[in-house]
């Protein structure tokens, strides 16, 4: 009889075949899958911002801003998955207090709070003007204090707009996106080198593992700004066609914009796809090409129990598929948005059999485990580590959004105003 | 405007100034500087162990005794030293399995279902499992925070008060060996029973061993009956391939032994 | 009016002071490099001590013969001689004080532990004297028909 309050960690889910070590369990679960999927989120969000702002990416201009402040509200999400996978979550700060560096882990919280920082501060110098103009136009407005006051804060005090001041607020954009790109890379990277540097395993260690995370990070940021773009200007369109009618022709410039913006982030797409598709496919064919020892059990893994999760699902429906999708001639926006929505559900993939996929065979070489995802959680480990804590982390950068948009609006008309 | 920034000086200068006064100067410095590693040097201790696999019956005392020793949980399958059991049949193929970490030892012939009958068996025998106290302890190198750390005399502790519970050196080492504790919530692992051999008391499974298949020395020390074994005697070491250095050296251990 | 563009540099570093105080109260004073470098013996040095406080629950044979001399001698002259009496009676932390009695294992599973036939070749189990569990007497306790201070003799 095990006491309640004895819990092996991973029992639940795990469920092994063969010989495994007594000890072995699927201790990496699902939000390992969803960190550096949120990680490459945020960081690609980022480059794409920054493709605008660094190397004058004119096309990508409306992009740009959107996806700025979309990785403000997806930075906190990152961490998410981590705090709601630690035993003790309570501890989550012990990393800055004591860094051990020989650990990848250890600069997480460095690394992550000096990208907070500058993508903080980048749209902090984005939206200054902005912040101005709201207290002055908010000064002795009834109701509105609380809320000027919040801008007052968000101004540091900084009040001057003359334009001497905003082409330095300009020039401080530029420097801290370019700043920005390889802190966000290194970000990212850096948790591939999380799981490409744990020699004792053999599908993780490999030092291809970085890059693979950082191209597939920005096809995956690419992929979701696109999408959301969509979703937020078809939004707009109906609102659009039901206050002036279908015909208006603010509908059909709407249309126009859309349109064109997502045919240019399209191409960055294509290109970084290709780019992560090679060096996933070059990891591969060297694995099997060398056959070390633990090539036996890695190739009965990849080509027998995970075939479906890897090649179809991954592979292809998540990369092929889309791919084909974007190239066909006479692109329309609604096949852009499913392909966009099939490779992000790529790259999850890729990032569920990277974690998951690692843990599937014994470290003895001589047994297999399994991960079943706790649907319905009964406690706290089932619900946190389960698909109540997949959803939760998938809504909360919404929200953020909804709720920072608010002061630093991002979207369409106030974009221009702003 | 000249008034409004001079006052605005004023208090961009006193915050500055509180930081500055609250701000220890310890805080700044990095933690306290390594005056073991002078003890380390002088150190004439270094702790292994010695399995004989050739002995080991697969008894499984030594489980049942580290588990109550150790206060791990008795009914859950993880565990800090476990008992393998190698089974080779002729048609090539091994069998190996260690039910609940072969707590309750082995009394059956049959495998996971299956029966294996005595005329197809060429050879079989037990591998006892337990941390290897590496002397480059991968677990270690991986832990953010220094909540596991290597004694200077050779073992891999668990800090249970700073563990944060990542999961991380459990990943990271590749015998097995680690897991969460499944009441305290932090990593897990063999101490080598450093509460015991400190007082100079053999650890747990040694004693509770009835055949001497468990040894614990110190290598250091040349006249150590286990430390002459290893040195005169052809010992193993498991996954070596990696680099950690293992200090648990098996006698009679075969190839095919994972 | 000077440069505003350092402000957020100033809110940064704000921060960083802050979490370095906080780092200064929280973390304790014997955390450090204690041991061989900073990659293996960074670590809190007084948790070398909370461990060497664990508590020893065997005591061993010694520890039991100061009470049980009889039983301790007539196990030294057997073939069980090589087992120690917790492996069956339970650890003896507190005993006899609490608890006053140990329990005993009197299980058919205990023995069959070493007795279970495995004819290992490679292994020393299959020198061990051994029975088939489902075939020898399965519904009768060991000790009924032996004694397991002194297996030679019929109990």
């Amino acid at each position: 009889m095990i006491e309640p309050s004895v819990y092996v960690h991973g029992l639940e889910w795990t469920t092994k075949e063969l010989f495994t070590y007594p000890n072995e369990f699927i201790y990496w679960s699902v939000q390992i899958v969803m960190y550096p999927y949120m990680t490459g989120l945020v960081a690609g969000a980022f480059v794409l911002s920054s493709l605008y702002h660094v190397f004058g990416q004119k096309d990508l201009k409306d992009m740009a801003r959107f996806s700025l402040v979309f990785s403000l509200a997806l930075l906190p999400v990152a961490a998410m998955p981590l705090l709601l996978h630690l035993q003790q979550p309570l501890r989550a700060l012990h990393p800055l207090f004591t860094p051990h560096f020989t650990s990848a882990i250890s600069a997480f919280g460095i690394v992550f709070s000096t990208y907070g920082l500058i993508v903080l501060s980048e749209i902090w110098f984005v939206y200054r003007k902005h912040f101005v103009e709201q207290v002055h136009a908010l000064k002795g407005k009834k109701g509105a204090g609380l809320k000027r006051l919040v801008f007052m804060v968000l101004t540091l005090g900084a009040m001057d707009t003359s334009e001497e001041a905003l082409a330095k607020d300009k020039r401080a954009v530029s420097i801290m996106a370019a700043v920005g790109i390889p802190v966000a890379c290194f970000l990212h990277g850096y948790a591939g080198f999380i799981f490409g540097s744990v020699k004792a395993n053999a599908l993780w260690m490999s030092p291809l593992m970085p890059v693979i995370f950082i191209m597939s990070a920005v096809v995956s940021g690419i992929a979701l700004c696109m999408l959301t773009y969509i979703v937020i200007m078809e939004f707009k369109k109906i609102k659009a066609a039901i206050a002036k009618g279908m015909g208006d022709e603010s509908v059909q410039e709407i249309k126009g914009v859309e349109m064109d913006v997502i045919g240019k982030a399209t191409r960055y797409l294509i290109t970084f796809l290709v780019a992560a598709i090679s060096l996933e496919i070059l990891d591969l064919i060297f694995r099997g090409y060398t056959a070390m020892k633990s090539w036996d059990i890695l190739r009965s893994v990849m080509y027998g129990k995970d075939f479906v999760n890897i090649f179809i699902l991954q592979y292809g429906l998540g990369n092929l598929v889309p791919f084909i999708m974007l190239l066909w001639p006479k692109r329309t926006l609604r096949r852009v948005a499913i392909a966009t929505l099939l490779i992000l559900f790529g790259v999850f993939m890729m990032r569920w059999n990277v974690v998951i996929g690692g843990q599937a065979f014994s470290l003895s070489f001589a047994g297999f485990m399994h991960y079943h995802l706790p649907i319905i959680p009964h406690n706290l480990e089932t619900f946190k580590e389960g698909l109540g804590g997949v959803l939760l982390v998938m809504v909360t950068p919404y929200v953020l959004f909804w709720i920072i948009n608010k002061f630093t609006p991002s979207i369409g008309e106030a974009t221009g105003k702003a | 405007m000249s008034k409004k920034c001079s006052r605005r000086n004023f208090i961009k200068k006193s915050i500055a100034g509180a930081v500055a006064a609250g701000l220890p100067l310890s805080a700044f410095k990095l933690l306290a500087p390594g005056e073991a590693r002078a003890a380390l040097k002088e150190s004439n201790l270094r702790w292994a162990f010695l399995v004989d696999t050739r002995k080991c019956v697969g008894c499984g005392f030594c489980v049942k005794a580290c588990k109550k020793e150790n206060e791990v949980p008795y009914d859950v399958p993880v565990t800090r030293t476990w008992v393998e059991r190698y089974v080779v049949t002729r048609d090539g193929r091994t069998h190996i399995d260690s039910p609940m970490g072969g707590r309750d030892g082995f009394t059956y012939k049959r495998i996971r279902e299956e029966e294996i009958p005595d005329s197809e068996i060429t050879k079989a025998f037990f591998v006892p499992k337990l941390c290897n106290q590496c002397q480059n302890p991968a677990c270690v190198q991986v832990c953010p925070v220094g909540a596991t750390y290597q004694t200077t005399d050779g073992v891999v502790l668990v800090d249970r008060t700073w563990c944060i519970g990542c999961g991380y050196c459990i990943m990271a080492c590749p015998y097995g060996v680690r897991f969460f504790h499944p009441v305290h919530k932090v990593a897990e692992k063999c101490t080598f029973c450093y509460h015991r051999i400190t007082k100079g008391l053999k650890t747990a499974c040694v004693d509770a061993c009835p055949f001497g298949a468990r040894r614990i020395g110190n290598i250091k020390d040349e006249n150590d009956p286990v430390t002459k074994t290893i040195l005169t005697e052809r010992v193993a070491v498991l996954k070596d391939e990696y680099g950690t250095k293992p200090h648990v050296f098996y006698l009679g251990l075969d190839e095919r032994v994972r | 009016m000077k440069n505003h563009i350092l402000r957020p540099l100033w809110v940064a570093i704000l921060l960083v002071s802050a979490i370095l105080i906080a780092r200064g109260l929280y973390v304790p004073d014997d955390f450090g490099v204690n041991g061989r470098n900073f990659t293996y013996g960074f670590h809190r040095k007084g948790n070398i001590e909370d461990w060497k406080a664990f508590p020893v629950k065997y005591r061993g044979r010694d520890y039991c013969k100061e009470c049980h001399e009889d039983n301790y001698s007539s196990v030294s002259d057997s073939a069980h001689a090589v087992i120690q009496c917790e492996n069956c009676h339970g650890p003896a932390l507190g005993h006899p004080d609490n608890p006053e009695a140990l329990e005993i294992d009197r299980s058919r599973g205990l023995c069959l532990r070493c007795h279970a036939d495995l004819p290992y070749p490679g292994s020393q189990r299959g020198d061990l004297p051994a029975i088939n569990p489902d075939e020898h007497n399965p519904d009768t306790p060991c000790a009924d028909c032996h004694n397991p201070h002194n297996p030679e003799q019929e109990g």
